[in-house]
């Protein structure tokens, strides 16, 4: 005779760092259906962006999420950009792509960091942090910031790249490779990995179709789209690189792609450095027009959507926000059922959630029906110390 | 056939408006009974991918845009419906058709308040399931905890 239980997961995650609670309802130890609940980690964003004008939304959705922190600003600056068909300067484009490249590559090792240490591997956690640690300094070299970049500007990037630092970056990319090399062997030619991953949490090429799932999660089952590819936004379609693609839709097939990728991340990143030349990195935007835009950029985890609608004035009617993990979570749905609950772990890690993304907003009501502090009052209290401070050194005006 | 053709040939008179704004972004608009037609050619006949909806709350009602995707050109289509009326906003759900947006059509529910006839689950996404009845954050009228 077999019951069905629920096993909880979440919402404080025994592995990930973000909240979300998964409810697996298991026969044995087989599951046999999930519900996902999300919203722990709703701030209002797209509320927020109403409130401010164009300049200020780029930092604004730059914290949106810490990974993929270039890739929210780049989709945005992008829907501007639609809005007003602006011509950005071939530099800026360059600079765009190299951030957002690099970007991919401490995405890439931060998940491969985490889905070692998912399946108890952690000496692939180790190394893989340690190797995304000099990605960050090369950040902090181009930018000034490890994370949360402040490149993107509606119209160019706010800061220029110095040819002095490009042998640093160079040599850090001819160091990378031969770690990329040795990742490639420790995941691939693994018996231990390949015997654990291998034919888990299989997403198939139709499940991802009906989900509408992107990215690396899309590609390891098949589904060839990219959109760097597809639509190329910034000066994608000057370079020479690939699409990787695997058939097996497993998890082991969405680390591979994820490894495979990053090669072609430095790839990308070596031709934009010696095709960069000298020149204006902004084209100085000035009149917002009525209308409406449409930015999608390819994030680490798929198509970052962003649409804007302007009515004139400096800030926008409306901002709408997709990030690709709105997508991939929900087709855990399908990868989870029939799988054992040691499974699911992994499974529900390999799409690389993030659910900062996923949910933007956050109005709290306790179960007193009390308004506890949320972010609203968090930005008057802020204002208030501000209007106090300027009173006080006599500069109120 | 170009895809442009395909579907204006197949979508045929429910098209009620095309515009180009470039190449690669073209909106559509449709009228809100053809909805669950429409979304059904472009993603069971077309293979076009469903990326994500935006509602948006407009003086004279709401509008919700359907942004489709056709990977093999890159081409984005944003499908357009406008809802008559401020009260009691209601359509037809796509998520019977199309599972990706089942989620969207959740958020879209919770935060506009725009009912969606035939969704096999309409609940809370984002927002705590002790949520005030009637207050929805994303409508222009909303009041902000601190504007009360």
């Amino acid at each position: 005779m077999s019951h069905k239980v629920i096993v909880p997961i979440g919402p404080y995650h025994p592995l990930q760092e973000e909240p979300e609670f998964f409810r697996l309802y298991v026969e044995g130890e087989k599951v046999t259906d999930i519900d996902i609940v999300i919203g722990y980690n709703h701030r209002g964003i797209e509320e927020l962006a109403e409130e401010k004008h164009f300049d200020q939304i780029a930092f604004l959705v730059e914290r949106i999420c810490g990974i993929c922190s270039s890739s929210h600003p780049f989709a945005f600056v992008l829907a501007v950009e639609d809005l007003l068909k602006t011509q950005v300067p071939q530099r800026a484009h360059y600079i765009r792509m190299i951030i957002d490249e690099l970007q991919r590559i401490h995405s890439h090792l931060l998940w491969l960091g985490l889905a070692g240490h998912f399946i108890g591997y952690n000496t692939v956690w180790m190394w893989a942090w340690k190797y995304r640690e000099p990605v960050l300094d090369l950040f902090e070299l181009i930018t000034g910031n490890r994370n949360n970049y402040a490149m993107m500007k509606v119209g160019g990037v706010r800061r220029d790249m110095k040819e002095d630092d490009f042998p640093t970056i160079k040599k850090y990319l001819d160091e990378l490779v031969p770690v990329l090399d040795m990742f490639k062997g420790a995941v691939m030619d693994d018996p231990v990995i390949a015997s654990r991953l291998k034919g888990v949490g299989i997403l198939s090429r139709q499940d991802v179709l009906d989900y509408g799932a992107l990215g690396p999660t899309a590609r390891a089952s098949g589904v060839d789209i990219d959109v760097r590819r597809d639509d190329p936004y910034a000066l994608y379609d000057s370079v020479k690189w690939s699409v990787i693609t695997q058939k097996e839709g497993d998890v082991f097939a969405k680390a591979v792609v994820r490894i495979l990728e990053m090669y072609e991340c430095v790839n990308i990143i070596r031709q934009s450095l010696s095709k960069m030349k000298k020149g204006p990195i902004d084209a100085n935007v000035t009149d917002m027009i009525p209308g409406e835009g449409i930015g999608r950029v390819e994030a680490p985890r798929g198509e970052c959507f962003h649409y804007i609608r302007s009515d004139g004035t400096n800030r926008p009617v409306r901002h709408k926000i997709r990030a690709p993990s709105f997508m991939n979570v929900a087709s855990n749905k399908v990868s989870c059922v029939g799988g054992t609950i040691s499974d699911a772990a992994i499974t529900l890690a390999a799409v690389d959630p993030c659910y900062c993304c996923t949910e933007r907003t956050a109005v709290i009501k306790n179960s007193t029906n009390k308004r506890i502090m949320n972010g609203w009052d968090l930005i008057k209290l802020s204002q208030e110390k501000t209007h106090r401070l300027l009173h006080e050194a006599g500069l109120k005006r | 056939m170009d895809i442009n053709t395909q579907i204006k040939e197949k979508l045929g008179n429910r098209i009620t408006e095309w515009l180009e704004h470039s190449p690669r972004r073209i909106y559509l608009t449709v009228d809100k009974e053809s909805i669950k037609d429409t979304a059904s050619i472009l993603f069971n006949e077309l293979g076009l991918r469903l990326s994500t909806a935006t509602a948006q709350d407009l003086p004279e009602g709401f509008e919700i845009l359907y942004h489709f995707s056709f990977d093999k050109t890159g081409q984005f289509f944003s499908v357009r419906v406008f809802i008559k009326g401020k009260k009691n906003p209601q359509i037809e759900s796509i998520a019977p058709i199309l599972k990706a947006a089942e989620w969207i059509e959740r958020e879209m529910w919770e935060l506009f308040g725009i009912d969606f006839k035939g969704h096999p689950d309409l609940r809370h996404l984002l927002l705590s399931d002790d949520w005030p009845k009637d207050e929805y954050p994303l409508r222009k009228d909303y009041k902000k905890p601190y504007e009360k």
